[in-house]
C-alpha cells in the first residue's frame, strides 16, 4: 500500500486515508426500477428477512446485511444489481432523460450503463461500448437479467469511435467511465497495490485522454459528458481534464452531490492544470466508507 | 411502435445474415427475408399461448439474428445494423415449437394469464437450480412460465418445458442458482 504515500499531500487526514483503504467493502446494492419499484423491493427484502439501510443521496441504493446479495430472490429477479455505493454516482450527475441517446464510451460489464437505462425508464438509447469482448460478455449477461431493453452494444475502441451504425450524427448525453489503475479498488482487490506502477499510471492517462476527447467530439453542442475514474493519481484525472479542455470545446461545470469529497487538485508534481478542474470531485474512502473515486461534468461548446 | 419502418433495402431485409439485425417485418405481405417471422406473429404467439397484451410491446421493435433467434429493443436503430446486441433476446423461432427466453419470461412474462404455473417456494427453489420436478399440470403441455409469489404478488421465475408429468427447468446455467 505504499504506493498511497504519494497522495499524502492530497488527503488532509492520510492516517484515516490508509486505514480506510485497509478496510473491506460493505455490501451494497442498486434496486433495478426497470423490474421492480424501491417499494416493492424493499417488501421482498422484508419478507426474506434482509436487512438493510438505505442510502440519503440516492433513494435506489441500498447496504444490505447479507455478504452475498446474489443468492436472494430480488437479485434473481433483476431487481437488485451488485453495486458499489459511489460507482452510482457518475450516471446520476449525467442524468439523462427519457427518450434522449446516450453513449457509455467504457461499459462493461454494464453496472452503469444499465442504470442510465433505469434513469431513462427504459426509453431512448444508450450504446454500451467496450472494447474487452470478454468483458461485453459480462455486460450482456448483467443486460438480459435486468431486463434492459434500450441498449445497443458495440465493440470498439472508444478513442476513434464511429456513429456510422446508428441513424443519428451525435450523442446528447456521454459517460465515460475511463479504465485506469483502480487504486481506488483496493477495499474489494488487494492486487492493485502489487500491480500498481507509475508506467502503468502513465500509459492508461493517454488512453483516457484519447476516449474522452472522442466523448467530447461525439456529444453534441451543449449536451453533457461525465468523467468518471476510480482512481486517486492527477495524472489519470486532472491531467486528463486540462488536456482535453485545451484540444475540444467544452467545459467543466460544478455539479452538487449529497456525498462528501474534495475539490480537484490545481497543481500535481510540478504541473499546473486549468482552474475549472477544482470543478471536479475526488471521493477518499474514508470520507462516506466507499471505495475511492474522481467524477467530473463537462458541457460540451460550440 | 410498428415494425412498418423497415430502413429499406439493406441486407438486413433480403437475407438473413449471421451478424447483423435485421427487422422483423410487420405482416407476411412485407417479408422480404425467407423463414424470418413477422412481428404480427410474435404478438399473436405471446398473446395465444401466453395471455399477454399485444400493447405490452408497444415500445418495442422486434429483430432476428442468426437463424430464428429474435431480440426485442426499445431503443433506435435502422435494419441491417451490425452491432453485438439490441436490447434482450426475446424468442427463439425457425424450430417447431417457439421458444421464449428466460429474459422474456422475466421482463414481459408478468403480464401472462394463460399457461403460467405457479410453484411453491421449495419447487421454485429447485427450478432456479435448474432441477426437473414431478408436478401435476392440468393445462396444456409445452413451454410454460414458471412463477412464484414474491412481495405479495405472482413474479415469473422463468420458463419450463412441461411434458408426461414433469417441468423442467430451461433456466439458463450463467442464471441458475448452484
Amino acid at each position: 500500500m505504499e504506493f498511497l504515500d504519494r497522495y499524502e499531500s492530497l488527503v488532509d487526514d492520510h492516517e484515516a486515508f490508509v486505514a480506510a483503504c485497509s478496510e473491506p467493502l460493505p455490501t451494497v446494492v442498486r434496486v433495478n426500477t426497470i423490474r421492480a419499484s424501491v417499494e416493492r423491493t424493499l417488501l421482498a427484502l422484508d419478507d426474506a428477512g434482509i436487512g438493510y439501510e438505505r442510502r440519503g443521496w440516492n433513494d435506489r441504493v441500498l447496504e444490505l446485511d447479507v455478504e452475498k446479495p446474489g443468492r436472494t430472490w430480488p437479485y434473481y429477479h433483476g431487481w437488485l444489481h451488485g453495486q458499489e455505493e459511489v460507482s452510482s454516482l457518475p450516471a446520476a450527475v449525467l442524468d439523462p432523460g427519457e427518450r434522449e441517446r446516450v453513449w457509455d464510451a467504457c461499459a462493461a460489464p454494464g453496472g452503469k450503463a444499465t442504470q442510465l437505462s433505469a434513469l431513462m425508464e427504459d426509453t431512448g438509447t444508450v450504446v454500451a461500448n467496450d472494447q474487452n469482448l470478454g468483458r461485453l460478455s459480462a455486460l450482456r449477461h448483467n443486460a438480459e437479467r435486468l431486463g434492459v431493453t434500450n441498449l445497443a452494444v458495440t465493440c470498439a475502441d472508444a478513442r476513434n469511435y464511429s456513429l456510422s451504425p446508428f441513424p443519428f450524427e451525435a450523442f446528447d448525453r456521454t459517460l465515460v467511465d475511463a479504465p485506469c489503475s483502480c487504486e481506488g479498488t483496493i477495499r474489494k482487490n488487494r492486487d492493485v497495490a502489487e500491480e500498481w506502477s507509475l508506467g502503468h499510471v502513465e500509459s492508461v492517462a493517454g488512453i483516457q485522454k484519447g476516449v474522452l476527447r472522442r466523448a467530447v467530439q461525439a456529444t453534441r453542442e451543449g449536451g453533457t459528458v461525465v468523467y468518471s475514474t476510480c482512481t486517486f493519481a492527477p495524472e489519470e484525472n486532472e491531467a486528463v481534464l486540462d488536456h482535453v479542455l485545451s484540444a475540444e470545446s467544452c467545459a467543466v461545470v460544478p455539479f452538487e452531490t449529497e456525498l462528501a469529497h474534495d475539490p480537484g487538485v490545481r497543481e500535481w508534481r510540478g504541473a499546473e492544470y486549468d482552474p475549472s478542474v477544482e470543478h471536479a470531485r475526488r471521493f477518499y474512502p474514508h470520507r462516506n466508507d466507499t471505495g475511492g473515486f474522481f467524477c467530473a461534468k463537462l458541457e460540451v461548446g460550440p | 411502435m410498428s415494425d412498418d419502418r423497415d430502413g429499406g433495402g439493406r441486407d438486413g431485409d433480403r437475407e438473413n445474415v449471421g451478424e447483423r439485425f435485421g427487422r422483423l417485418p410487420a405482416t407476411a405481405d412485407e417479408r422480404a427475408v425467407p423463414g424470418r417471422a413477422t412481428r404480427e406473429e410474435v404478438l399473436a404467439y405471446f398473446e395465444e399461448r401466453f395471455g399477454i397484451p399485444r400493447g405490452s410491446f408497444d415500445g418495442h421493435t422486434f429483430w432476428e439474428k442468426g437463424a430464428g433467434k429474435l431480440w426485442a429493443y426499445a431503443g433506435e436503430a435502422d435494419s441491417g445494423i451490425e452491432v453485438e446486441a439490441l436490447g434482450i433476446t426475446l424468442l427463439r423461432t425457425r424450430q417447431e415449437h417457439w421458444k421464449p427466453t428466460t429474459s422474456a419470461a422475466l421482463r414481459f412474462g408478468g403480464a401472462a394469464t394463460e399457461n403460467v404455473i405457479d410453484l411453491g417456494e421449495s419447487e421454485a427453489d429447485a427450478f432456479v437450480r435448474g432441477h426437473d420436478q414431478r408436478i401435476e399440470w392440468d393445462g396444456d403441455w409445452g413451454y410454460l412460465i414458471a412463477a412464484h409469489q414474491l412481495a405479495g404478488e405472482r413474479e415469473p421465475l422463468g420458463v419450463g418445458l412441461y411434458l408426461h408429468g414433469e417441468l423442467r427447468s430451461v433456466v439458463p446455467k450463467g442464471r441458475q442458482w448452484d
